[in-house]
């Protein structure tokens, strides 16, 4: 058997008419402490050879269960019923060996953690040989199952394929990784691939590989796909059909066109309007999605949605609605029973779902009334340098090398005003934070704070400024002391600072009041607050010494997108009634278009793009801006489907090791379509960061607009 | 990676060599041979004692002392006992005894309490992880004098059910036996038994634990997820990818497990009387002898730096993480 035989046999059996998967009426529950949690309630779909069905859905909904189900990977304890068929036989109550047979065979997953996904102690190379091993034991010899997998790594993309296949998962990044997985997927010719939330975890550049990865792997198939996301963005230029799920149910279905553009469901519209778009300029009302997904142990009567919903009415709580044909369309379902009424609306999409949750814009504060020039720098760096050394050796440590972390970054931040920082993953923005955090001397450059340098501040007066400063984290989970009340937690900065008792048990609760939460709670611990809330705790401590900046750490990267839209409008809402100023770290460029008014594009440690947002996002000038921006999915199959995207190859360069001349030019498409004499010119000198407009430079020799949006 | 393993043996030389100084001082500024001489009954002769204080060099200053022995140990000569036996005649024969009981012990010990350990993982909170945690618990907290001696009482009431004896348990050899050289391996191997289990056993115990929540971390990985993804089962994709990433952080417990074992086997050797290395030490100890006393140290230094070096080597094999440089 040849290797291309391996890839594209002809089925053993004879293909099945009708859709490859049909799940009908699936239910899942697992045993809790506090009863039974029944994640899947009554579940029907159906994917047809070659199509795309996207699953969208918040944490909690059922999405990823009812997957691993279809796989047969549920912890034994899970209670199934119903019925999967694929390609019209039965799966449910097949035993594990029958199982693994169709698994990774005709059924493949994409998983959505691609660093935790391969083993760590095989080869990259083995653990897809294994993939075409397992399923074709002796009539597939083991180096003709190692040369297929180099032939697949070179075929999702991976450079060196052969050399590479031999290395470890730790030697690749996280976008390779996830590109080994879908070579893994791939592997074997499958009839349907499942992948679940494919891209979470990865930067916008590579979540655009990936996803054309994807696109490639079902065309080379032929297989139907099932893509389970929590973000409309992704999924709106790659399926066909979606399913919005919700408590466990399927509460809209349809063609993804009439689903974006006629939502008939509350909870669709409140998904739809609160994520961020890239492709508005004008200030865009947020929808936030109040409250929380409901326990799915003890479900009451009626629609689960009602307790969250704008809409809701008596009628709501008598019965939990049905999916129903609505626009009088046999392909698109909703859950509800006012669907007629949100089809009678004159608004429709985004605009609809602003007007039913009641999500206004947020004023511009007072003082960013005020011409830019005339405010005050609340922050200042002037060409920051922070550098690593590279150690060798265990017990003779030598330098061998440098990491320029942070290479000479020049920006200011004004009183009131967002500037949102930008750049994939090991650009450099986290180490700008923790240097502008620290206070200390920098290696090279300059920080100043409120018009004071950092250099030249004792012990006492550092103390000081922190007041003016404060942060936001990543991760609500870990950063708020799970053995400390709510109470504990917004005071701790105010002991640190000398508030007196009185004071302190005055402000706690105005503090809690101001970021939306009840005063009541303060004597509970974090760990019965939910991701968005522990959110808010986060900011309601950050707020607690009333200062200018508040440097903001990815700050709802690790929300819900319903959740996350909260936490936006209240960051919008404190901006504009505290006049904050914000340095908000971010890889979401929708996001930042939203909430920032400049915004500063990082690369390998430098900034290439710097300016008025509207500015940058409109008429980008770098190329590497450029393809960010067009990197972004924008909620919008028609729009979607007709945008080229410009695809960055490879990962980041090593900062240890960075490109002469321009460090972007190993990766842009500017200077691969260059005469080699323009080309000489961005290997030897480094490109200068130059006026471009008013409020925009740019660092790049053969600046020039592209629109991308 | 080799260079790496190289420098470490180095610096390992200089810590045996080290552990070996202090336990020499110390047994000699303990000791007093010459007092023990002094007070028989009738007291020996002056020219008596003054010719051993010469012999066991205790006219010299400690550190000279322990120079002399040392440079004895280099060429192969561990000295004298207190008794003018020389050390190295017996050293080979005892270093063999222990290693056989220690090595096996172990060898089992790990196996199966691997293994124990996997099975209770898997079957968490089933009967048999149940079962596997109390057999544990009651190993653990029963000292080895005890067990041994239980398992004695086992042992005989085994050879009276069977009416010949099949497990021996005094020694490590019957002594002055006749036969082919079939004949005494089997005769070997019946003493070893009931020793053996005795430190198996414990070591079981203690093994299964640790690679029973190791197994557990491992169980709900993403990566067992995938392989199971791939079209492996479930039991495959446990063994060949849970088990092998679950080995790496038994890998130094493997090691100093074996290091420790040899202190602590001296309990073990005394209850069968194998004159093993523990039981010369408890020997040395008693008859106020220096060098017998360094010469174990040396050999329980040895021992415990050679495991640490063998879970480096563990390590590099089970783990391509640290396979670097």
């Amino acid at each position: 058997m040849t290797s291309s035989e391996i890839l594209f046999d002809s089925p053993a059996d004879p293909v099945v008419e009708g859709p490859v998967l049909q799940v009908e009426d699936l239910q899942v529950s697992f045993p809790s402490e506090a009863g039974r949690v029944h994640a899947v309630r009554g579940l029907s779909y159906e994917v047809s050879p070659g199509e795309v069905l996207g699953i969208v859905g918040e944490s909690g909904s059922g999405k990823s269960v009812s997957s691993l189900a279809v796989m047969g990977l549920l912890p034994p304890s899970a209670r199934i019923s119903g019925s999967i068929k694929f390609q019209g036989r039965e799966l449910i109550g097949r035993s594990d060996a029958e199982l693994s047979k169709i698994r990774g065979r005709r059924i493949s997953m994409v998983f959505q953690d691609p660093l935790s996904a391969l083993t760590p102690v095989y080869t990259v190379g083995d653990q897809i040989a294994e993939a075409i091993l397992v399923h074709r034991k002796g009539s597939v010899s083991k180096a003709a199952a190692a040369k297929r997998a180099a032939e697949l790594l070179d075929l999702v993309g991976i450079p060196n394929a052969a050399e590479r296949a031999k290395a470890f998962p730790h030697e690749f990044s996280g976008g390779m990784r996830q590109r080994a997985v879908i070579a893994m997927a791939i592997a074997n010719d499958p009839d349907l691939i499942i992948a679940d939330e494919p891209t979470t975890a990865l930067d916008v550049t590579v979540q655009a590989q990936v996803l054309q990865l994807l696109e490639t792997a079902q065309e080379v198939t032929g297989a139907g796909i099932v893509i389970i996301t929590h973000d409309l963005g992704v999924v709106a230029g790659f399926a066909d059909r979606l399913m919005v799920m919700y408590a466990g149910r399927a509460v809209e279905t349809g063609k993804v066109d009439d689903i974006y553009s006629q939502p008939r469901m509350p909870y669709t519209l409140g998904l739809l309007g609160s994520i961020p778009r890239l492709d508005v300029g004008e200030k865009q009302a947020l929808v936030p999605i109040t409250g929380q997904p409901p326990s799915l142990t003890d479900l009451p009567p009626g629609c689960p949605f009602a307790p969250r919903c704008p809409m809701v009415v008596d009628a709501c709580h008598t019965a939990e609605p049905p999916l129903i044909n609505v626009d009088g369309s046999a392909e698109h379902h909703a859950a509800c029973i006012r669907t007629g009424e949100i089809a009678a609306t004159d608004t429709e999409g985004a605009e609809a779902a602003a007007e039913i949750f009641g999500a206004e814009v947020v004023e511009a504060a007072e003082i960013a009334k005020v011409p830019r020039e005339e405010r005050r720098v609340v922050l200042g760096l002037d060409a920051l340098v922070k550098e690593y050394p590279v150690n060798k050796g265990v017990v003779f440590k030598r330098r061998v090398g440098t990491v320029h972390a942070v290479d000479g970054i020049t920006f200011d931040i004004r009183e009131g005003e967002t500037l949102g920082l930008v750049g994939e993953s090991g650009c450099g923005k986290t180490t700008t934070l923790m240097e502008i955090l620290g206070l200390e001397k920098p290696m090279g450059g300059e920080i100043s704070v409120l018009g004071t340098n950092v250099s030249e501040l004792d012990a006492k007066r550092r103390k000081a400024i922190r007041r003016d400063m404060s942060v936001v984290f990543q991760d609500p989970m870990a950063s708020l002391d799970p053995r400390l009340t709510i109470h504990d937690v917004i005071a701790e900065p105010m002991q640190v600072h000398g508030y007196g008792k009185d004071e302190i048990n005055r402000r706690v609760p105005e503090l809690m009041r101001l970021v939306g939460l009840r005063p009541e709670q303060l004597s509970r611990y974090p760990g019965e607050f939910s991701g968005g809330q522990r959110q808010r705790i986060g900011i309601a401590r950050a707020l607690a010494l009333e200062p200018k900046l508040v440097v903001l750490d990815e700050p709802v990267s690790a929300l819900d997108v319903s959740i996350q839209a909260g936490v936006i409008n209240l960051l919008e809402e404190l901006k504009s009634s505290l006049g904050l100023a914000y340095l908000f770290v971010a890889h979401d460029l929708s996001v930042v278009r939203h909430i920032a008014d400049r915004v500063a594009v990082m690369y390998l440690g430098k900034i290439v793009e710097i300016g008025d947002v509207d500015s940058v996002f409109e008429a980008p000038r770098h190329p590497y801006t450029q393809a960010l921006l067009s990197a972004i999915p924008i909620p919008d199959p028609a729009k979607e489907r007709q945008r080229e995207r410009i695809l960055l190859t490879g990962d980041l360069p090593s900062p240890a090791n960075p490109p002469s001349g321009c460090r972007f030019r190993t990766r842009c498409f500017l200077h691969a379509s260059l005469p080699p004499e323009k080309q000489r010119t961005c290997i030897e000198l480094e490109p200068p960061r130059e006026v471009q407009a008013l409020d925009h430079e740019a660092a790049c020799h053969f600046a020039q607009i592209r629109q991308v949006l | 990676m080799a260079g790496f393993l190289l420098r470490r043996l180095v610096n390992y030389v200089v810590l045996a060599l080290v552990a070996t100084f202090l336990a020499f001082t110390l047994a000699s500024v303990t000791f007093d041979p010459i007092g023990v001489l002094e007070q028989r009954k009738p007291p020996p002769p002056a020219a008596t004692i003054e010719a051993k204080r010469k012999d066991l060099h205790l006219d010299q200053p400690i550190p000279q002392r322990f120079v002399t022995w040392m440079s004895g140990v280099v060429r192969g000569d561990f000295g004298h006992t207190i008794t003018e036996r020389p050390i190295t005649d017996e050293l080979g024969r005892r270093v063999g005894v222990s290693l056989r009981l220690f090595l096996l012990g172990i060898t089992l010990g790990i196996g199966f309490g691997v293994l124990l350990g996997v099975v209770s993982a898997i079957r968490q909170y089933k009967f048999s992880d149940y079962f596997a945690t109390l057999f544990s618990f009651v190993l653990l907290s029963t000292p080895v004098f005890v067990l041994g001696n239980l398992l004695k009482i086992g042992a005989q009431d085994i050879n009276d059910a069977v009416g010949t004896n099949v497990l021996l348990f005094v020694g490590e050899t019957t002594p002055n036996f006749q036969g082919t050289w079939f004949e005494h391996l089997w005769d070997r191997l019946q003493h070893l038994i009931v020793p053996t289990l005795t430190i198996a056993l414990g070591q079981i115990a203690y093994y299964s634990r640790y690679q029973r929540s190791s197994m557990l971390d491992v169980l709900g990985s993403d990566f067992l997820r995938t392989a199971q993804a791939k079209g492996l089962t479930r039991r495959q994709a446990l063994f060949k990818h849970g088990l092998r990433t679950a080995l790496i952080p038994m890998a130094t417990l493997f090691a100093f497990g074996f290091g420790l074992l040899v202190v602590g086997g001296t309990f073990t050797e005394r209850i069968f009387n194998w004159f093993g290395m523990g039981h010369w030490l408890i020997e040395g100890i008693s008859t106020q002898d220096t060098n017998v006393t360094a010469t174990v140290t040396l050999f329980v230094a040895v021992c415990v730096l050679f495991s640490g070096w063998l879970a480096d080597v563990l390590y590099a094999a089970l783990d391509p993480r640290i396979r670097v440089n």
